[in-house]
C-alpha cells in the first residue's frame, strides 16, 4: 500500500485506469502519509479527508460504470491555500481569512473536480504569496523535506514540500516571481509557471495580477505537462487568458523524453549565474549543461542586460498591484474584523483596526512600498518606470529566443536555506528570486526540474525558458534533460532524500 | 442671501462644468454577470443581485460586459465624440464600504469617447453648443443605509448597512469642458442640457434614464469670474442632483451665494456641495483642497478595449436618430410654425403628437387637441400631459369620428370627456352616450315638422322670405336632437319643409 505513495501521477494513473487499485485506496494511502508525516513537515493547512474520499469513491463508481474518465482521474492532488476552492476553508496563508469558507470555486479547480482528482486539502504559503521560504505564513512554516530545519522555498512550500514528501502526487501551486520553480528548487522536484493567461486566475486570491500564473509542482516533468493539460486553456472569466487552444503537453513531454537534442539551441543567461551563485548551484548546473553538450545540444551564453533591474523593477510592480488587490480585506464583508478597543467603531477605523491585526509584517512591508509607489507625483518615477524595465526585459527575451530555442539557468542562486536565516533581511530574501522573476515580467514560461545536489547535500533547481506560448518546449526539453540524468543517477533524485520519521 | 441671482449676473460671468453619469441598462452589470438593477431586473431583497465579482471576493476577476461598450460608443457618437481605437480601465483606489473591492474599477486616462459636442436647445429655440471633454465607462459603487441617526444621516447612526444590488452596475460618465458666455441663462442652458442628454440616452435606447430612479445623475459646477475674459473662478461641485428642476435651482443658488462671498471679499472653497430640495439651497460636502490621491493605475486584471474602426462605423451606421434631427423632420412633415414647434416640445407634446397623427389625425388637428383641450384639463389637474389616462391612439380615432363627419367639435369634446372618465373608447362612448350626429333625415325631418308645427307663424316669415327666424328654429332642432344634428343639414331640410 506505501508503494502507492511513490508512484509518479502518470504510474498511478495507469494503474487505476488498469483496475489495479482503487482511487479510495489510492487517496487513502496519501491521506494516511499526510497523516504520518504532516505534523513535522507542516505542508498542509487544511486536510479534507471526507471530501477526498468522496470523489476518489465517486470515480471508483464512475470507472466501475464503465465510463469515459480523464486520464488523471482518481489521482489525489494538493492544492495551495491561494486558490479558493468551495466549501474548503481558503486562507491565503492569512489571519485575515482565517476560516473563510468560499462560496465558489477557481476556475481550474472546477476543472480539477471535472476531471475527478480528489483533492487532499490545501497547502501552506507565505502570507498572501509573499516570501520566499513558508516563513511568513500566518500558521507557522512549512518545513524542508530534505532538512527540516531549513525552508521549502516559497511561496508555494507547502505544494513543493507535499510533493517531496509523497503526501500527494500533485499539487498545484501559483508564481509571481518564483513561487512555483524555487520551491521546486529547494525540494527536488519539479515546478511550472506556465505561460501567462496559460491557466485561468479566476479564484486565485490576487497578489500581482500582471504577474500571478497558476502551474503544476510534481516529481517528473510528465506529471507536471499532465497537470497542466487538465488546468490550462481558455476561461471567459478571465480577460487576460489565453483565447487559443493550447496542444497536449503530456504529448510534448513524451515525445521529449525519447527525443533527440541534437541541434537544440539552448542559452545560458549571462545575467543568471555567476557572481551570487553558491559554488555547489553552479557546478550542478554546469553538469547539467554537460549532460545537454554530449546529447548534442549547442550551448551559447547569451547577455539580457536589463535583468539587472528586473529585481527593482519587479518590487515596484508587485507592491503597487499588491497594494490594490489586498485592499478588500476590511473586515466589512467576511474574514477577519477587528472593533477598536476604544472609541467608536466607524468603518474606517474598523478597517483600521482590521488591517492592522489581520496582515503580517511583510504583508503590511509591500503594502505601504506598493501604496507610496503609485501615489500621485512618484507614479512616474517609480510604477511607470518599472513598467518601461519591464518592456525592456521583454525585448532582451526576445532578442534572445531570436537565437536560441531555450534559455537555461540556475532556479535560485542558493540551496534551501536554515530557517530564520533571511527574515530579518528582506533584500536578501528578495534575491532569491533573482532569477525566477524576469520570467514573470516577460509573461514567458519557465520550469525548474532537479539538475542534482549540490555540495551541500541538497537539491539544486534547472531552470528552462521559453518563449511566451511555447510551454509545449519546455516540456519537451525539460523530458529529455530529465532522462539524461536519470540515466546518470539512476533513480530518482527524491530517492536519495533521508527517510521522514512516520509518526502517529 | 443679501445678492440675489438676477444682481449676481449683472456682475459676475458664470461658467458650468456638468458631469453627467447615466447608468447603462444593461441586462447585466459592468464587469459581472450578475442581472443589473438598471437592466430590467427588479431586486426582491438587498444583496440577491450580486456574484463573487460583484462582491469582490478574494479570486474574483472582472470581465468588460461588451454591450455596455457599445452603447458607451452609441453615447459617444451621439454626442460627436472622437472613439478611442485602444483604451483602458484603471483602478480608482480609496476605501469605502459600499465599494466592495476598495477601489471603482473605470476609466482614468484613457476613455473610450473624447472631444465631442452638444447642441443644445433652449426654450426660446436658442441653440447653444456645450463641447464635451469624455465620455467614459466605470462601474457603479452599492448603498449605504445608516440606521439609528437623524433621517438616515451617517451622523448619530448606531450602525450602517450595505446593499451591492448596485455595485457594478455599468455607468457612462459624461464631462463637458467648461460652458463659458452663457450669463444670464446658466441655469437654463444646464438644465436643457441635460435634459438633451437625457432624450438622447432614450432614442438610443441605453438606459430607461428615468432621473427620478437616479438613472441619469448630474454633478454641477458652477463658477463665477468678474469678465467673460478673466480667468476661470474657483469651482463648486454640486454632486448627484437628480432632476432638472433641481439642476437649475442649483446653478441658480450658487450663482448668487458665490457672488455674495466674492462681492463680501471673501473667496469661494473648492469643495463639493450638496443640493437640498425643499429650499433650493446648497450645503458644503467636503473640502477638496486637499484632494484625494486615487493612485490610479492601469486595470491589471483586464486587456484594454480596443473597438475596430469597423464596429464603430457599424454602430455609427445604425444609430437611430436623435431628437434634435428628428424634431426637424417632424417639423417639416407637419408643416408647424417654429414657435408652434417648439410649443409642442417644451409641452412634452411631441410623442404624444406624433403617435396621434400615426393614428390617423392630421398634423394640425394632432396638435388643436394635445395644445388645447387636452393641455388645459393636463393644467387643471396638474399633471403631465402624458399623465392624462387618453392614449394618442383614443385622439385619433376621435379626430376620425370628426372627420367623418360622425360628430361635430362640441359632440367630440364631449365624447373626449367620457373618454377620460374612463368610459372607453371614443367609439364605445359616442355609442353609450348616444351622441352620434343624426344622419339619417326621416328622423330629423319628424323633428323639424313637429318644431315648424308649433311655430305656424316662423313658418310664413321664412316662406316670405325673412330668414332672422331661421336660427331660432334650427337652435330649436339642435336642442330636440341634444345637439346630434348636423346644422346645415337641419337648414337645407327646414328650406325644403317651408318651401316644399
Amino acid at each position: 500500500m506505501s508503494e502507492l505513495i511513490r508512484l509518479t501521477a502518470a504510474e498511478l494513473a495507469a494503474t487505476l485506469a488498469a483496475g489495479e487499485v482503487s482511487s479510495v485506496e489510492a487517496t487513502q494511502a496519501h491521506l494516511d502519509r499526510i497523516g504520518a508525516v504532516d505534523g513535522d513537515v507542516h505542508a498542509f493547512l487544511n486536510v479534507s479527508d471526507a471530501e477526498a474520499l468522496a470523489s476518489a469513491a465517486a470515480v471508483d463508481a464512475a470507472r466501475a460504470a464503465g465510463e469515459t474518465l480523464h486520464p488523471l482521474a482518481g489521482v489525489p492532488i494538493a492544492v495551495k491555500d491561494v486558490v479558493v476552492t468551495k466549501g474548503q476553508v481558503t486562507t491565503a496563508g492569512s489571519k485575515m481569512l482565517e476560516g473563510w469558507v468560499p462560496p465558489y470555486d477557481a476556475t481550474l479547480v472546477t476543472r480539477l473536480r471535472e476531471a475527478g482528482l480528489p483533492i487532499l486539502g490545501k497547502t501552506n504559503m507565505d502570507e498572501f504569496a509573499m516570501g520566499s521560504s513558508t516563513e511568513h505564513s500566518a500558521y507557522g512554516p512549512t518545513r524542508n523535506p530534505w532538512d527540516l530545519g531549513r525552508i521549502p522555498g516559497g511561496s508555494g512550500g507547502g505544494s513543493a514540500a507535499a510533493v517531496a514528501a509523497y503526501e500527494a502526487p500533485l499539487a498545484i501551486g501559483t508564481d509571481t516571481g518564483g513561487s512555483i520553480r524555487q520551491p521546486a528548487a529547494v525540494t527536488g522536484t519539479v515546478g511550472v509557471k506556465p505561460t501567462y493567461g496559460s491557466v485561468s486566475r479566476y479564484g486565485l486570491i490576487a497578489l500581482a495580477s500582471s504577474l500571478d500564473q497558476a502551474g503544476p509542482c510534481t516529481r517528473t516533468v510528465l506529471d507536471s505537462a499532465l497537470l497542466h493539460d487538465v488546468i490550462g486553456g481558455h476561461d471567459p472569466r478571465d480577460s487576460t487568458s489565453l483565447p487559443e487552444a493550447a496542444p497536449s503537453y503530456a504529448d510534448a513531454a513524451r515525445a521529449g523524453a525519447h527525443g533527440d537534442l541534437k541541434g537544440l539551441r539552448v542559452g545560458v543567461v549571462t545575467e543568471l549565474g555567476g557572481e551570487g551563485y553558491e559554488p555547489g548551484v553552479r557546478a550542478s548546473f554546469q553538469a547539467a549543461l554537460d549532460a545537454l553538450t554530449a546529447a548534442g545540444a549547442d550551448i551559447v551564453e547569451v547577455t539580457c542586460p536589463s535583468f539587472s533591474a528586473a529585481l527593482a523593477a519587479y518590487y515596484l510592480i508587485l507592491p503597487s498591484e499588491a497594494s490594490s488587490n489586498l485592499a478588500k480585506f476590511d473586515g466589512m464583508r467576511y474574514g477577519l474584523r477587528v472593533e477598536p478597543g476604544e472609541g467608536a467603531a466607524t468603518a474606517e477605523r474598523v478597517m483600521s483596526a482590521t488591517r492592522g491585526a489581520g496582515f503580517g509584517d511583510e504583508v503590511k512591508r509591500r503594502i505601504i512600498l506598493g501604496t507610496y509607489a503609485l501615489s500621485a507625483g512618484y507614479y512616474d518615477a517609480y510604477y511607470g518606470s518599472a513598467q518601461k524595465v519591464r518592456t525592456l526585459i521583454q525585448r532582451d527575451f526576445a532578442a534572445a529566443f531570436e537565437q536560441v530555442d531555450v534559455l537555461v539557468s540556475p532556479t535560485a542562486p542558493t540551496t534551501a536555506f536554515p530557517f530564520g536565516a533571511k527574515l530579518d533581511d528582506p533584500l536578501a530574501m528578495y534575491l532569491n528570486d533573482v532569477a525566477t522573476i524576469p520570467a514573470n515580467l516577460a509573461g514567458i514560461p519557465g520550469i525548474s526540474l532537479p539538475s542534482g545536489l549540490s555540495d551541500d547535500g541538497l537539491p539544486v533547481g534547472f531552470q528552462i525558458l521559453a518563449p511566451a506560448r511555447q510551454d509545449a518546449r519546455l516540456y519537451g526539453v525539460g523530458a529529455a534533460l530529465e532522462t539524461l540524468l536519470l540515466d546518470d543517477w539512476g533513480a530518482p533524485l527524491l530517492s536519495r532524500a533521508p527517510k521522514l520519521e512516520v509518526s502517529r | 442671501m443679501s445678492v440675489t441671482y438676477e444682481d449676481a449676473v449683472t456682475r459676475y460671468d458664470p461658467v458650468l462644468g456638468i458631469e453627467v453619469h447615466v447608468e447603462l441598462g444593461t441586462r447585466t452589470k459592468m464587469f459581472d454577470d450578475a442581472p443589473s438593477p438598471a437592466g430590467g431586473t427588479e431586486p426582491e431583497h438587498a444583496n440577491q443581485l450580486v456574484t463573487p465579482v460583484s462582491l469582490g471576493l478574494p479570486g474574483a476577476l472582472p470581465v468588460v460586459n461588451g454591450t455596455a461598450v457599445e452603447h458607451a460608443i452609441k453615447i459617444g457618437l451621439a454626442l460627436n465624440c472622437q472613439i478611442a481605437e485602444v483604451c483602458r480601465f484603471a483602478r480608482k483606489n480609496y476605501f469605502y464600504p459600499d465599494v466592495p473591492k476598495n477601489f471603482q474599477t473605470s476609466q482614468y486616462d484613457e476613455p473610450i469617447a473624447y472631444e465631442g459636442y452638444l447642441d443644445v436647445e433652449l426654450a426660446d429655440g436658442t441653440v447653444v453648443r456645450v463641447e464635451i471633454e469624455r465620455a467614459h465607462m466605470e462601474e457603479d459603487a452599492g448603498k449605504n443605509t445608516h440606521v439609528g441617526g437623524a433621517a438616515g444621516r451617517i451622523h448619530g447612526a448606531s450602525h450602517s448597512l450595505v446593499d451591492y444590488n448596485r455595485a457594478g452596475v455599468p455607468l457612462v460618465e459624461i464631462v463637458t469642458k467648461p460652458i463659458t458666455g452663457v450669463g444670464d441663462r446658466a441655469p437654463e442652458v444646464a438644465r436643457a442640457y441635460v435634459q438633451t442628454l437625457r432624450d438622447i440616452f432614450r432614442a438610443l435606447e441605453v438606459s430607461e434614464a428615468r432621473m427620478e430612479r437616479g438613472n441619469v445623475r448630474a454633478d454641477v459646477n458652477v463658477s463665477l469670474r468678474p469678465t467673460p475674459t478673466s480667468p476661470l473662478g474657483t469651482r463648486t461641485e454640486t454632486k448627484n442632483v437628480n432632476s432638472f428642476r433641481s439642476i437649475e435651482r442649483t446653478v441658480r443658488f450658487e450663482i448668487a451665494r458665490q457672488a455674495e462671498v466674492l462681492d463680501g471679499g471673501g473667496s469661494v472653497l473648492q469643495e463639493t456641495r450638496h443640493f437640498h430640495e425643499d429650499d433650493g439651497s446648497t450645503s458644503p460636502g467636503r473640502v477638496k483642497s486637499d484632494a484625494e490621491d486615487y493612485r490610479y493605475f492601469p486595470e491589471p486584471d483586464l486587456v484594454p478595449v480596443a473597438p475596430s474602426r469597423e464596429w464603430v462605423e457599424q454602430i455609427r451606421a445604425t444609430l437611430p436618430e436623435l431628437p434634435a434631427a428628428r424634431r426637424r423632420r417632424l417639423q417639416g412633415d407637419w408643416g408647424y410654425a417654429d414657435a408652434e414647434m417648439r410649443d409642442v416640445v417644451n409641452a412634452g407634446a411631441l410623442e404624444l403628437i406624433e403617435a396621434t397623427v400615426a393614428a390617423g389625425a392630421s398634423p394640425a388637428a394632432a396638435r388643436k387637441w394635445w395644445m388645447g383641450e387636452l393641455a388645459r384639463t393636463a393644467k387643471s389637474q396638474d399633471v403631465a400631459l402624458e399623465e392624462l389616462p387618453v392614449t394618442p391612439a383614443a385622439i385619433g380615432e376621435l379626430q376620425t369620428l370628426v372627420d367623418a363627419g360622425r360628430i361635430n367639435d362640441k359632440l367630440a369634446r364631449q365624447v373626449l370627456e367620457g373618454v377620460l372618465a374612463g368610459e372607453g373608447s371614443p367609439e364605445q362612448v359616442l355609442t353609450a352616450r348616444g351622441l352620434e350626429i343624426v344622419s339619417d333625415d326621416g328622423p330629423l325631418l319628424e323633428v323639424i315638422d313637429a318644431t315648424l308645427a308649433e311655430q305656424p307663424d316662423i313658418v310664413e316669415k321664412i316662406r316670405s322670405g325673412n330668414l332672422g327666424p331661421m336660427g331660432a328654429i334650427i337652435g330649436a332642432v339642435m336642442k330636440a336632437t341634444r345637439g346630434q344634428a348636423d346644422a346645415g343639414r337641419v337648414r337645407e331640410l327646414v328650406m325644403e319643409r317651408v318651401n316644399g
